[in-house]
């Protein structure tokens, strides 16, 4: 009996584990997810959009903590950081839609696909020129506490990320599902040709699109910057890419089977490393994927597209 | 404007042998003259290795310097011994061409290799980058076999290119050298240079197979999954690498024997680019265009969709594996890491920049996109905001790249030219 407790405690301490891990995925892969639907192209630059977010995430939160280290509650602050770090992010976004993605309208795919991750490698130079090869590490702005619950170890921190990542896609859910500019982003994933023609602008859809995914890319960054609080360019180039499979094996245009697929991913990762030598851990997860894909390979919730729509 | 038209009506009369031969001279003059007057003379410190690039970033007091030795040493003696000797180069050109095409393309192509040998053989640094880019341009090629023949955004070249490099390298550390894990070499090290084509092939079809991982999921899927697909088996052989201890893990595999001289590669790259130029232009090939532009028309036009794509993974695999084992050789050392993202990255750079759908376009992409990387390097961290900078403008104004859908006719680059 005693070592079956161990085993249930072994797991939920796994599950808590993996339920972060795949937060940020899940998060981040909703942005390619979303992009997707509307102009059915991929963001490649979105990973680096996410080190961007966490950058500006920590010049906000050091330049708060400065201001207001005394006068407000540490939430306060906090919260503040989220929305300014959300809206100055989400200019990113529409700069890389303007730059990058709108002279590429009528091009082939994998031109745009080319110009995102020049763009990814152009923020990721940018950044090391600009900040130094030096290791940056995000302050905390919730203070650390641990629990113990029947032997599970957790803090607060793990719960706030576990729970903020849950609310951001409610609300996102809220939005696409009962606004009039969701609906309007529905309809565009749903048709892509036809929308246009109804009166709804793909050059305001598309920069809107990109602003919320990098809106949700930066508070990634930001709760990310709590976890792990060590900063690096490049940091956003395994978290892409990883979000980006997850975003593709949810169904691309499904924002449910991005957030699926991102727990999952964070899921196969963490258990995988804690069966299994952690060097093991790339190889596992992505044979895995690899079986998914090649037995369904639509991903989870992907539509039937006609793949001549767009080349 | 003026100016310029009219130097190219002057210039417009020289064959290609006849700029062969001004290169020649050019290349002779920085032989035998480059270091102990030219270069002596404009107080460069040595003879500048790329067209002095480096040597203008590093320190501009020499941008006058390094460009009067540009004009002295390359494009003086190249347009005027190749205007001068126009008079005969243009009949040995008419001569030529009585010549089977192949023959006349052997004889320039045999004089070019002498050429780039001997402007290479300055310096080791310049041996470096011509092999260096010379492999990338089998592997742009090949690559252009998937991604623009026939059309799938595959990203498993690293993959594919780590396997060929890894069983090769294998291949002649158990043959022909005294190595810690793998023994006292089994045959002497002299037969090394002439069993070495066998040790690139078995890598090429080790890569190959590996191919089918990709090639076989490509049945049911396009695009998107497909590029996913790809990208996961990338990682699955990169991470399946670092966790095979025999051949070094993470930490690398080193020591190969140095069998890849400047000839060996030049000639495995001429082999592709006639390899490849001769199976797009055959049936198969014209089959891969016919998949990628319509899978199901053509499949009712009795091409064999499934049979054209598993061709085209492992035809393009074979290739990248077989440059994989030459830039081993070349290296003599290889780890897990040089296959993976930034490899991707660079290798799509060049085949994009380039062009889809053409040799000609590969190779531009692949010698532009290398020069252009070591050109560069003085700037350091800059480059990397420069380099992809111009794949963005590239992308923008030809989304296709700047040569595509094009091919250059052998039989009249190497015409003689008429005056009009």
């Amino acid at each position: 009996m005693e070592s079956f407790t161990d085993l249930i405690q072994f797991f939920i301490q796994n599950f808590i584990n993996a339920l972060q891990r795949g937060s940020f995925y899940a998060v981040i892969s909703i942005g390619y997810s979303m992009v997707y639907g509307v102009l059915m192209l991929f963001n490649f630059a979105h990973g680096d959009i996410f080190m961007l977010g966490t950058y500006i995430g920590f010049g906000i939160a050091t330049l708060f903590l400065a201001l207001f280290a005394g006068v407000l509650p540490g939430p306060v602050i906090f919260v503040a950081t989220v929305v300014v770090t959300m809206f100055l992010a989400s200019w990113i976004g529409v700069f890389v839609e303007v730059a990058g993605y709108r002279p590429l309208r009528q091009a082939p795919r994998a031109s745009a696909a080319i110009t995102g991750l020049m763009i990814g490698i152009i923020f990721e130079t940018g950044i090391l020129i600009l900040l130094g090869a030096k290791r940056l590490s995000f302050p905390p702005l919730i203070e650390s506490v641990s629990y113990n619950v029947g032997g599970v170890y957790f803090t607060n921190v793990k719960l706030m990320i576990i729970i903020i990542s849950l609310l951001l896609m409610l609300g996102l859910h809220t939005f696409i599902q009962k606004t009039k500019w969701g609906m309007a982003m529905r309809a565009m994933s749903y048709d892509f040709l036809a929308v246009p023609l109804m009166g709804v602008s793909i050059n305001i859809m598309a920069p809107l699109t990109f602003a919320i995914g990098a809106g949700l890319a930066a508070v990634a960054g930001i709760l990310y910057g709590q976890a792990y609080p060590i900063l690096d360019p490049y940091m956003g180039v395994m978290i892409g890419w990883k979000a980006f499979v997850a975003a593709i094996l949810g169904g691309r245009g499904s924002i449910k089977g991005a957030a699926l697929a991102g727990y999952l991913l964070g899921f196969i990762e963490i258990f995988v490393a804690t069966i299994f030598p952690s060097t093991l851990r790339d190889l596992i997860a992505y044979s895995i994927i690899l079986l998914i894909l090649t037995f369904r390979p639509r991903g989870f919730f992907g539509m039937e597209y006609s793949t001549k729509l767009r080349l | 404007m003026k100016i310029v038209q009219s130097i190219k009506k002057f210039l417009s009369n020289i064959p290609v042998a006849g700029w062969l031969l001004g290169i020649l001279a050019a290349v002779l003059i920085e032989y035998f003259w480059g270091y102990d007057y030219i270069s002596d003379y404009l107080g460069l410190p040595k003879i500048p290795v790329l067209f002095g690039a480096i040597l203008m970033l590093k320190d501009p007091v020499m941008i006058p310097g390094v460009l009067a030795y540009d004009l002295v040493v390359y494009v003086l003696p190249v347009c005027i011994v190749g205007k001068a000797s126009a008079f005969f180069t243009n009949p040995l050109a008419g001569a030529m061409e009585k010549l089977p095409l192949w023959i006349s393309v052997l004889i320039h192509l045999c004089c070019f290799y002498g050429i780039l040998s001997l402007w290479a053989g300055i310096n080791d640094y310049r041996v470096l980058v011509v092999k260096l880019t010379l492999i990338s341009i089998i592997l742009t090629i090949s690559i252009n076999v998937i991604n623009g023949y026939q059309g799938e955004f595959s990203c498993s070249h690293p993959g594919f290119m780590a396997v060929g490099a890894y069983v090769s390298s294998v291949i002649t550390l158990f043959l022909f050298t005294n190595d810690k894990i793998f023994g006292a070499a089994l045959l002497p090290p002299a037969l090394g240079p002439w069993l070495f084509p066998f040790a690139l092939v078995i890598g090429g079809i080790a890569a190959a197979v590996a191919s089918l991982l990709v090639a076989i999921p490509s049945f049911r899927t396009r695009g998107d999954y497909l590029a996913i697909i790809s990208l996961a088996f990338m990682f699955i052989v990169k991470s399946a690498v670092e966790n095979i201890n025999v051949i070094g893990g993470a930490r690398g595999m080193g020591g190969q024997p140095d069998l890849a001289p400047l000839h060996v590669i030049f000639i495995w790259t001429m082999l592709c680019i006639w390899v490849v130029h001769n199976f797009v232009t055959s049936i198969m090939g014209k089959a891969l265009n016919a998949v990628r532009d319509d899978e199901a028309a053509s499949e009712s036009m009795t091409v064999k969709t499934r049979k054209t794509k598993m061709t085209a993974f492992m035809f393009g695999a074979f290739w990248a594996g077989i440059a994989g084992g030459l830039f081993a050789h070349v290296l003599t050392y290889i780890n897990p890491g040089m296959f993976s993202i930034n490899r991707l990255a660079e290798i799509l750079a060049m085949v994009y920049f380039g062009g889809l759908n053409s040799i000609v376009g590969s190779i531009v992409g692949a010698v532009s996109i290398n020069i252009l990387g070591e050109a560069l390097r003085p700037l350091e961290l800059f480059k990397w905001i420069i380099i992809p900078l111009i794949l963005i403008f590239v992308m923008i104004f030809r989304p296709y790249g700047l040569i595509s859908f094009k091919e250059i006719n052998a039989g009249k680059l190497l015409a003689a030219k008429k005056n009009k």
